[in-house]
């Protein structure tokens, strides 16, 4: 058994150097398995923040009154029309009729009116319950007709209605969606092999226009060595987002295959501790803000494919504004601002790390550049439970590395005690106007001013946003390109051939 | 015979008792809290604090020990926070993937190991000898998560023989669960028969240079009766040492193999544990691994006594 080795080895090298793998002819298919790498923990979206939960779910299985389109706008859901009153404070909600979840119970206002206030309730679990923090009440006028009132008007309320935390249940499935998710999507639960996959089937009562696919599979590839042989084998179909880091290239150069690098709603930013000495000082924010090569950190810590920003702001996003050059590399500019604030000879801190690649990889580079300028950084590498404990709750830390995926998440700056310890009544001024506006264009315009006073305030270095790795199938269509929601929606896939 | 096997039966329960507390101890000292990485970094306090509620996290810890114990012993493992089911269902849905891979990849490794051992040690020195070892060699130093590579990309990208990885459960059918069994198993047993096959070589090159050996060469026993017979026999004692710490290993060490794999195994379900603080769940894998390894250690001791009589009587 042993000298076949020897056999095996040459077998793969010379498989390495052969572009053209035996190509299998399937007919018109109707079911597709899409690979992730991490599992959920359960199915439930309004009880735990993992984005996996969303992945398997949005769309797919549960529904909102509104939805988030491939796009970033707010689409029609289990609401086929609402009305706004002219103070902006009650949302009128024309539901559809005829919709039913997949136990078979019935939908009606009375669903909406039950998810809303039980996220809203002292014992939800919600992870997102700051979405309902302006509701006042919610009433049924009849049973395709909820009213919901807010305290004051909020510009965001019908995009917030949209997250995947925000899914309208029934009170008769609600508390066993962890295990067994029952909503009113396109597609039905049907198993899950823990560790291994989610079968999901296709709804044939949905009330909307059905879905082209008979049934979905979610495979859990935890490993990205494992993820190129698993699509190269055509076990795995699609990866909304792949991790594939340097093996990318050999899965561009393959014509079965769609490689489509897209936005996400991730500004990854070297997190600072605005309270702790010396980054209390504007001078040395700046300072580091100068010392950062943000094109030598993409090119490390994501293979290249992310994009600069200079605010906490999603470049895709009609609001942006490019403020990467307010405080362009120039190592010796730091310098001198180090010298200004008091510090001419550098000074020592200490550089957090969470364990995603992108931060571990750009940890290493960013610790190299300042070192350039004399701040001299240890590394400290945390699993994901000590980090949260450490540096997200107990704030003791100096700097970090992490990408912040909520969507449109700028106000976390106005937050009191959110642990970058930033603060400054005038960006909280902007905040408080923003969410009480409803009109767009002032709405972009508070967001671009909001993301000016980050930018100045060098409130925390701002890197890349993360990229979104798709990679499919070349003969299916229909997978979203960008991620204004990290979610793996199903509702338009279909094959070609 | 009873008085040995009451002793070991007794040594495995005080290792059990120790271990559950070693285990609880170890896991409350480790930083992070599990409602916490449930919700993420919106969660609002008081969504925390039900959270916490719902794990049962506010109980004094040597209450919740004291709890977890009492449902041990009565046979409940208790409830995952993560997924919110039952523990043991969770284990024994890994069980029924990492048992059976690791009895394949045991008797794969011990079929190819104990005739090659027994082969080399028989020629001491000769060709057949140094091309065994210098393959055995070479299988101790290649890293079995690379070689399980180099199996994927053979039988499953080029040639599509077998899957690349993942389980389709026994619900798929027997052949297509043993099918994704197949490389890992492979992958698992040759870094192990190649040690298991030195092992065996030296052991046997002990007993044969034993006074007993010669003398039954010299009473005319067949060569071939008394390699097997005779030497074997008592060349036994450290190959089932190994074999049995082989097993242990093979039941739940195997995480890389199941990462490269995508195999739902034991080794996975503790290290998502671990990272997600799932508490009750690795202190319920722990403490049915701690039991297994005193299980085969005893399973081993018994075997050492029948391939040994002298042991009957020392214990």
């Amino acid at each position: 058994m042993k000298p076949f080795k020897s056999v095996l080895a040459a077998a793969a090298l010379a498989l390495a150097f052969s572009a053209a793998a035996p190509m299998s002819a399937y007919a018109q298919r109707t079911d597709v398995v899409i690979g992730m790498v991490l599992e959920p923990p359960h199915l439930d979206p309004t009880a735990g923040a993992a984005a996996a939960i969303k992945e398997v779910g949005y769309a797919n299985i549960f529904e909102g009154i509104t939805r988030i389109g491939p796009d970033g706008q707010v689409q029609p859901g289990l609401a086929e029309s609402w009305e706004i009153s002219d103070d902006g404070k009650v949302y009128t909600f024309k539901l559809r009729t005829g919709v039913e979840f997949h136990d078979g119970t019935p939908f009606s206002a009375d669903d909406v009116k039950f998810s809303i206030e039980r996220a809203m309730a002292e014992d939800s679990v919600n992870p997102q319950k700051g979405l309902y923090s302006a509701v006042e009440k919610v009433e049924v006028v009849d049973p395709a007709t909820v009213v919901v009132t807010l305290k004051h008007p909020q510009g965001a309320f019908l995009w917030n209605m949209g997250w995947g935390e925000a899914a309208i249940v029934s009170p008769a499935s609600a508390d066993n969606n962890k295990e067994h998710p029952v909503g009113t999507g396109p597609f039905k639960f049907e198993s899950w092999a823990k560790g291994s996959s989610i079968k999901l089937v296709k709804n044939p009562d949905y009330w909307g226009e059905p879905v082209a696919l008979e049934r979905a599979e979610f495979r859990i590839v935890p490993d990205a060595a494992a993820a190129i042989p698993a699509l190269l084998s055509g076990d795995v179909h699609a990866f909304s987002n792949m991790p594939a880091g340097d093996a990318l290239p050999q899965i561009q150069g393959d014509p079965r295959f769609k490689v489509v690098i897209g936005s996400t709603e991730g500004e990854t930013v070297l997190s600072t501790n605005n309270k702790k000495e010396p980054f209390d000082k504007l001078q040395v924010r700046q300072a580091i803000a100068h010392a950062l090569n943000r094109d030598e950190i993409i090119a490390g810590a994501s293979a290249g494919l992310g994009v600069p920003i200079g605010s906490h702001f999603a470049p895709h996003h009609p609001a942006y504004v490019d403020l990467t050059g307010t405080y362009p590399y120039d190592p010796n500019r730091a310098k001198e601002l180090l010298a200004e604030a008091g510090l001419p000879d550098g000074f020592s801190a200490t550089l957090k790390l969470p364990p995603p690649p992108y931060a571990r990889q750009g940890g290493e580079i960013i610790a190299s550049q300042l070192r350039q300028v004399g701040i001299n950084l240890e590394i400290i590498p945390l699993e994901w439970a000590d980090w949260l404990e450490q540096v997200f709750k107990g704030k003791d830390y100096d700097l970090s590395i992490v990408s912040h995926v909520e969507p449109m998440d700028i106000g976390i700056y106005a937050r009191p005690d959110y642990y970058f310890q930033y603060q400054n009544p005038e960006f909280n001024a902007v905040m408080e106007e923003l969410e009480v506006t409803a009109d767009e264009a002032t709405r972009n315009e508070l967001y671009g001013k909001a993301q000016r006073i980050l930018a100045e305030d060098a409130a925390v270095g701002f890197l890349f946003q993360m990229p979104k790795v798709g990679v499919w199938d070349a003969r299916l269509e229909g997978m979203w390109e960008n991620w204004p929601l990290s979610v793996a929606d199903l509702t338009k896939v279909h094959w070609t051939e | 015979m009873i008085a040995f096997l009451a002793k070991r039966i007794g040594i495995g329960a005080i290792t059990l008792i120790v271990a559950s507390i070693v285990v609880f101890a170890v896991l409350e000292i480790l930083p992070g809290d599990p409602a916490l990485l449930m919700l993420g970094m919106n969660a609002t306090p008081e969504a925390l604090a039900a959270m916490r509620e719902q794990m049962g996290l506010n109980e004094p810890v040597p209450v919740r020990y004291l709890g977890w114990i009492a449902g041990l012993l009565a046979g409940d493992f208790g409830r995952s926070f993560t997924y919110s089911s039952p523990v043991i269902d969770l284990i024994l849905e890994r069980v029924v993937v990492s048992l059976p891979l690791a009895l394949i990849a045991l008797t794969l490794s011990t079929a190819i190991a104990i005739p090659v051992g027994i082969f080399s040690a028989a020629r001491r020195g000769r060709a057949g000898d140094t091309v065994s070892m210098g393959v055995a060699q070479l299988g101790v130093a290649v890293p079995n998560f690379w070689f399980a590579l180099l199996l994927v990309y053979v039988f499953a990208v080029w040639l599509r023989l077998l899957p690349a990885g993942g389980f389709p459960g026994w619900g798929a059918g027997v052949w297509p669960g043993l099918k994704a069994l197949i490389l890992p198993a492979v992958a698992l047993a040759l870094p192990q028969a190649a040690i298991l096959a030195r092992v065996t070589r030296s052991a046997m090159l002990e007993v044969l240079g034993e006074d007993y050996i010669r003398t039954a060469r010299a009473k005319g026993m067949p060569r071939r009766y008394v390699l097997w017979r005779h030497a074997l026999r008592n060349a036994m004692i450290p190959v089932l040492t190994i074999m049995g710490l082989q097993f242990s290993f093979l039941l739940a060490g195997t995480i890389i193999i199941e990462n490269v794999f995508y195999l739902p195994g034991l080794g996975r379900l503790v290290f998502q544990a671990i990272t997600q603080r799932d508490l009750i769940v690795v202190e319920g894998v722990v403490m049915l691994l701690v039991a297994s390894v005193v299980v085969v250690n005893l399973i081993v001791d018994i075997l050492y006594a029948v391939v040994d009589p002298r042991l009957r009587i020392r214990a």
